[in-house]
């Protein structure tokens, strides 16, 4: 389910593994207009000397503010280098050194140049070609534009999905042996985001209500250089090919935050460096409030065509400013989601038969701060390592019956009917609540917490959710209904959201991207441990821990 | 409905700015045939067309649809016709059509299938026919032998035709499409010539015949409407140009074809 990164990953790993199997690929897009596709600057690798494993392990791990589980960063860091190569040999076109060897770029938190990276368009020219090879694969049937709207299981296992094709409206199931979730983050719940209006946490809500915990929610990361205006991503690459950061006095005040890696800080840092300069009255001030000038006037228009296109480009069109000649106006903005659905280094989550890979899960490799370009490969990753897991394991699984689904498919299609299409007594909008939702996020649950605002969030959620109770659609089509989608995304980013802010709530420290302004310090003796969030019946999640593994590297204090 | 009084007017006035859009609006279920509505929005001047079909879907009518995600011209999804053009519904401003109203509509030469959503399941059947993977010559070395060596003027070779993003502009502009539906179209022979200009791939003739098998590439007269509205420069007549010439190159010579 998905077809972005590291579901095409999956499925063609999947379809290698056993050829006779019949791989389905679910996606309510087509798979090109995945949210992998704006992903800009890289996918970090060890690709040669003097680089090594051991180096990009614990550059995750300090990125990690120690919150990942060293044995699945191990495997993770050994796996990535030959899953850039695999993306090599099926034509992806990195850029390259006038050698003909793959480039690499310096990236925040990274102590070497080990980012691989397609000029500024990395994740769309990956997607393009793991999508483009996935469609010489015989035993991969895509399902296009197909909304799953529950997870089948049975006696604790997972079945198969139930969903709608969105051109017919017509609900149905796909019994499967295995099902692997792919469906990435759900960044929409906030207002200001670089995430595309897919990311909407469906996968994650969907594993979560059949009983899979979802796991470090509350960590958030806000990427410090989107748009003032849009929220469109501008790349770390920027920085990393020595673009430069300065607040309304034209200083580079990084050197106040992370004076030894400057703009190549990681995320979670620099957007709190951001804020507190704001905070402190020397942000520019502008029509979309306080921003910083991220400056590369001095790389030259050579090294701006080569490196940052893209980046021009956008700037260029959204904003009228040609970057060559005029610093560009950023702020920090909701990126990424290192929670997600809890599973371990194969993509296999607690519930035998549901496996998840990419954003929308949680291996344990991103912590409390993910560094810049570790996503791209963690995507290629698990998402292979679960296409193999769950073919590996379904070897032997009893294809499921018809019977019971054949009733569930009746029960579902009532549900879609009574609380969605059929409802005329509502008074809600669906984008209005939605509206609401993202205002509250980034207004309670940003850069900053307290303890105070996730009260408050609390309490707002709740009042969200009684709204939705009383949704009203303008649309009862049955041919694609978007407004249905619609609908049924925001249930998933209300429960999404929920998790984030309990979780948030519970712990009492600040750890990499998570910031509690009452709890400024971070807490090795209570918090190294991973937050569990499990679903309830009609009350707030359920939290539980899990202790960090660690292998060789003890937590330090974390300073760059 | 009763006319709002002056007071009511003076206390909420009308937002300073208005612009109106013309949407296409058409289920197969309710409509005979397509039909516009027209809808009054709030202005800025830094709103896209995709801005204003979001702020009509929020506010007054969701039943308005269309596809789109990045909102920043990567994705793809929100292609549709802008005043008569195909444009991609995230990159283009409606201070650009001044005073308006402004037309959307869906993208000619596919069929509705709602509002401004195309079907665009011919249009992925022509992506997959040509071929568009390294088809190596089974001397692929292994993973762990490490990359190929591409220097950046090999990738310079292709780099242009890699940069496609499935939008379908082209197709909604292409004349030949027009008259002849099953012409594999310029996003297409785009894609194939990339691969074909790619170092890595020994294709060769087999994927040039995927292009070349229909007659309908030789109706392109090479008008350019495909590069003309190409929102990526990509430049697809540039490839069917390429192809014409390797095609008759390859039936010239025996050992013609795919120069790289």
């Amino acid at each position: 389910m998905g077809g972005g990164l590291a579901g095409i990953r999956a499925a063609i790993a999947a379809a290698e593994t056993d050829p006779k199997l019949r791989v389905a690929m679910v996606s309510k897009v087509y798979p090109m207009r995945s949210h992998t596709v704006s992903a800009e600057g890289g996918c970090a690798a060890v690709l040669r000397e003097p680089d090594s494993f051991d180096g990009h392990a614990f550059d995750t791990i300090k990125g990690s503010d120690y919150l990942a589980d060293q044995d699945v960063v191990e495997v993770f860091v050994r796996e990535a280098p030959l899953e850039v190569i695999q993306m090599e040999h099926w034509g992806c076109p990195w850029s390259r050194e006038p050698d003909g060897r793959i480039s690499v770029r310096p990236f925040g938190g990274m102590t070497t140049w080990r980012t691989c990276f397609a000029a500024d368009k990395s994740g769309f020219h990956m997607l393009h070609t793991v999508f483009q090879t996935s469609l010489q694969f015989a035993n991969i049937e895509r399902l296009d534009e197909f909304f799953v709207t529950s997870l089948i299981t049975e006696d604790g296992r997972c079945e198969g999905v139930i969903g709608f094709d969105m051109r017919s409206g017509e609900v149905r199931s796909l019994a499967a042996r295995a099902v692997i979730l792919a469906t990435g983050g759900n960044g929409r719940i906030y207002a200001f985001t670089t995430n595309g209006a897919i990311c909407t946490g469906d996968g994650m809500a969907l594993a979560y209500r059949a009983g899979v915990p979802l796991k470090d929610m509350e960590f958030v990361q806000f990427h410090p250089t989107g748009m003032p205006s849009t929220g469109i991503l501008i790349t770390e690459a920027v920085r990393g090919e020595g673009g430069y950061l300065t607040n309304a006095e034209g200083e580079r005040f990084l050197e106040r935050y992370v004076p030894n890696k400057m703009e190549l800080g990681p995320r979670d840092i620099i957007s709190r460096a951001m804020v507190t300069e704001f905070e402190a009255g020397r942000g520019l001030k502008g029509e979309y409030g306080d921003y910083m000038n991220l400056d590369v006037r001095h790389l030259g228009s050579e090294v701006i065509n080569r490196k940052l296109p893209f980046m021009r480009e956008l700037m260029g069109e959204y904003m009228g400013i040609d970057i060559v000649t005029d610093p560009m106006p950023v702020r920090p903005v909701e990126h990424y989601m290192m929670g997600g659905i809890d599973t371990d280094a194969s993509g296999r989550t607690p519930m035998p038969g549901l496996y998840a890979a990419g954003e929308c899960a949680n291996a344990g490799i991103n912590g409390a701060n993910r560094l810049g370009s570790n996503s791209l490969p963690e995507c290629l990753v698990f998402g292979a390592a679960a296409g193999r897991a769950a073919v590996h394991d379904a070897r032997g699984v009893k294809a499921p019956g018809s019977n019971p689904i054949a009733g569930l498919v009746k029960d579902e299609t009532r549900r879609i009917e009574a609380d969605f299409l059929g409802r005329s007594s509502g008074t809600e909008r669906v984008g209005e609540i939605r509206e609401d939702l993202q205002k509250m996020m980034d207004a309670q649950v940003g850069v900053f917490r307290t303890g105070d605002g996730l009260k408050t969030a609390v309490k707002e959620l709740a009042e969200l959710r009684d709204r939705f109770a009383r949704l009203k659609l303008d649309d009862h089509s049955r041919t694609f209904n978007t407004e249905l989608v619609t609908a049924l995304e925001l249930e998933n980013m209300l429960d999404g959201a929920e998790t984030i802010i309990e979780s948030a709530l519970a712990r009492q420290e600040s750890r990499g991207s998570h910031a509690r302004r009452d709890f400024p310090d971070r807490n090795d003796e209570k918090y190294l441990a991973h937050t569990l969030a499990y679903h309830t019946r009609g009350a707030k999640p359920r939290l539980e821990y899990r202790p960090v593994r660690i292998t060789q590297w003890q937590p330090q204090a974390r300073s760059y | 409905m009763a006319a709002p009084s002056q007071e009511l007017l003076r206390s909420n006035p009308l937002p300073a700015d208005t612009i109106q859009l013309s949407v296409t609006r058409y289920d197969p279920a309710q409509d005979a045939a397509p039909r516009q509505q027209t809808y009054e929005i709030p202005y800025r001047d830094d709103m896209v067309v995709l801005d204003a079909l979001n702020w009509i879907k929020t506010h007054m009518d969701g039943s308005v649809s269309y596809r789109w995600s990045c909102r920043m011209g990567i994705c793809g999804s929100c292609g549709m016709n802008v005043n008569g053009t195909p444009r991609l519904g995230c990159s283009v401003f409606l201070r650009d059509y001044l005073p308006g109203p402004v037309l959307v509509e869906p993208l000619p030469n596919f069929p509705v299938i709602r509002d401004l959503v195309i079907d665009m399941t011919s249009f992925m059947e022509k992506l997959s026919s040509v071929k568009p993977w390294v088809i190596s010559n089974g001397q692929e070395p292994a993973l762990a032998a490490g990359e190929h060596r591409q220097t950046p003027a090999q990738v310079e070779q292709y780099r242009q035709f890699s940069m496609c993003i499935n939008c379908m502009l082209c197709y909604a502009a292409c004349p030949v499409i027009a008259i002849e539906p099953h012409f594999v179209g310029p996003a297409a022979i785009a894609l194939a010539r990339r691969y074909d200009l790619d170092s890595r791939d020994h294709a060769g003739q087999d994927r040039l015949r995927t292009v070349t098998g229909s007659d309908a590439i030789w109706d392109c007269s090479f008008i350019g409407e495909c590069s003309a509205v190409c929102p990526k420069g990509v430049d697809p007549a540039k490839a069917i140009q390429q192809t014409k010439f390797e095609s008759t190159l390859g039936m010239l010579l025996p050992w013609g074809g795919v120069s790289k």
